[in-house]
């Protein structure tokens, strides 16, 4: 006898057809279109327009060649400011910061605790545009909160986006997405047994020893895949954007900030399609590796 | 007895330093809180003296910014209409059809989503949505939204449709209903908590974006207030601040909203886990 089923095949498949379409359109055509594009000269104006050449592998070659490689506004030093990048805002900063906050959260009153999860919340879910623009009132030269702290200091005031481009948004980014972290390490903490922490607090150990010794290593399947999951969206972040515009000259022209003025500023589609592939590349590996280490831990392999 | 004690300055080291850590976190936002409020607001930190809603006035009696909210609802309200009815039908036929390759495809879909990101598919996006012809066009917006959100929401969707047991539906057809009947009367009130999730998921989603709506439309007629937010402060000459800090608060009022309301129902790890 067939096993009993809800939905017929054919219901089934039709059930799946909208979603499909739209899936189909916008997600897995652009990923196929996009490599053979990265193959063509294709740009927005003029002859190449409508009538794009296949170059082979030439917008690849120009990506990668040697003589300009580094320099400032092409594509390898966009690619290394962007690891610089989530390197020291996604894992120092938001992984590190979050780790710490968390750790911190399971001792201090319970006041103090829902007041800080507040602010470090509105950070990461308040819009975009918001964020960059209050940012952008914080920074100000004149008036800004920043310098205005400064100034209360004795402290010289800054001009922080013209001097300090980088490290502006990488503490940026640090403050917007750390609650992510935070929200997971601190519920990964608290479905520990409360008797591990007073068996320790028993024997005279430190915070810091519980910390080594008990708090990290059970909650290491967290901190593994929260270190996939901020790496990818910080890879792949464009909010930077609204705060610098990619400036001042290309000092924080990041890898998203850099395909989209390659393609929408300089209309030079062919090429910013094949900075899509690299990125999708990239992406791919760190997909790849999160959907192992979920399924190797949904199997219960050793989290 | 010292035991005690060191337990005790921690406890207070923490507290400060958190406290710091907190106080540091909401420096920013501070001039957010106090600006929409103030008719005379800078880019600098003042306590609003008179206290007012002027500011709002000059808002509501702007027609770009007006008309950049309605914009906003226009393409939230279109892309989650899309994303729930597809992924609702979609992670529901995942989970009882039997359809080879079920678990493939969902990871396939999710690995393909994860991969295709917003600035990695700007060009290809670009190029499609030109080459159908749709370019400048809202719903352009909607379509590209609702492709990018389903597979996520059809994962999220289809783990919450796995946990629920099939003898609701199975005892409804043995009582003589078809799988259609089934599905609307029997499934779908019993998985619409699921949905609820995944519509407000994907209204925030949309409705915080900047990049899609800022590459797909080209008239600011179109613009959502995300891409009007941007122009008031990045095009004009001096930006007025009076202006743009209302609008800003009122932009993010209906994301505040919901993350309570998300918060208050499911508790907000469920959120976090979600969001991005």
């Amino acid at each position: 006898m067939r096993p009993f089923s809800l939905l017929s095949r054919s219901a089934g498949a039709a059930f799946l057809t909208p979603a499909g379409l739209l899936i189909g359109a916008f997600v897995i055509a652009p990923f196929f279109w996009v490599i053979y594009v990265s193959f063509t000269n294709r740009t927005l104006l003029g002859r190449t327009a409508l009538n794009p050449e296949f170059i082979g592998l030439a917008n690849y070659v120009s990506l990668f060649d040697a003589a300009s490689f580094f320099t400032r506004g092409e594509f390898g030093f966009s690619l290394i400011l962007t690891i610089q990048f989530v390197l020291l805002s996604a894992l120092a900063g938001q992984a590190a910061l979050g780790m710490l906050l968390a750790w911190m959260l399971q001792t201090v009153p319970k006041t103090l605790k829902s007041l800080t999860e507040m602010v470090v919340i509105a950070a990461w879910i308040l819009p975009e545009v918001v964020i960059a623009f209050a940012w952008f009132a914080f920074l100000d030269y004149d008036n800004g909160t920043l310098n205005m702290i400064m100034e209360g200091l004795g402290l010289p005031k800054g001009d922080w986006l013209l001097s300090f481009p980088f490290w502006v948004i990488v503490v940026f980014n640090t403050w917007r997405g750390t609650a992510f972290s935070m929200m997971l390490f601190n519920s990964a903490f608290s479905s520990i047994p409360p008797s591990y922490f007073q068996a320790a607090d028993v024997a005279g150990a430190t915070s810091w020893q519980k910390f080594r010794d008990i708090g990290l290593p059970l909650i290491r399947g967290h901190v593994v895949t929260d270190l996939i999951l901020i790496t990818m969206w910080t890879f792949n972040v464009f909010t930077p954007f609204l705060l610098t515009n990619g400036g001042p000259s290309y000092r924080t022209e990041i890898l998203p900030i850099y395909t989209y003025r390659v393609a929408f500023r300089d209309f030079e589609f062919g090429k910013g399609a094949a900075v899509g592939v690299i990125v999708m590349l990239i992406n791919l590996v760190f997909a790849l590796f999160y959907l192992w280490v979920t399924r190797r831990r949904a199997r219960g392999v050793a989290a | 007895m010292r035991r005690y004690l060191s337990l005790y300055f921690t406890r207070i080291g923490f507290s400060v330093l958190t406290a710091l850590i907190g106080v540091i976190f909401a420096l920013p936002l501070i001039w957010f809180i106090f600006a929409p409020f103030n008719p005379r607001a800078e880019l600098g930190l003042a306590i609003p003296d008179p206290f007012s809603f002027s500011n709002f006035e000059t808002v509501f009696e702007n027609r770009f910014a007006l008309r950049g909210l309605w914009n906003s609802l226009v393409q939230s309200v279109g892309g989650v209409i899309l994303v729930g009815v597809g992924a609702t039908l979609a992670s529901y036929a995942l989970s009882r059809s039997p359809i080879p390759g079920k678990n493939v495809i969902t990871y396939i879909l999710l690995l393909f989503s994860s991969v295709v990101s917003g600035s990695a598919a700007m060009v290809p996006i670009f190029l499609i949505v030109n080459g159908i012809g749709l370019i400048d066009t809202q719903i352009a917006v909607i379509l590209v939204f609702a492709g990018g959100l389903l597979p996520t929401a059809m994962f999220i969707l289809r783990d919450f449709i796995d946990s629920i047991p099939k003898s609701y539906e199975e005892s409804a057809m043995v009582a003589g209903a078809t799988p259609v009947q089934a599905f609307f009367d029997v499934a779908l009130p019993v998985i619409r908590p699921g949905v609820v999730v995944v519509v407000v998921w994907a209204f925030v989603n949309i409705w915080g974006s900047f990049l899609i709506p800022f590459i797909l439309l080209r008239s600011s007629e179109k613009m959502p207030a995300a891409v009007a937010i941007y122009s008031f402060y990045s095009e004009a000459g001096t930006p007025i601040v009076t202006l743009l800090a209302a609008y800003s608060l009122i932009y993010s009022l209906p994301v505040i909203i919901l993350y309570l309301f998300v918060s208050w129902k499911f508790g907000f790890r469920f959120f976090g886990g979600i969001k991005a």
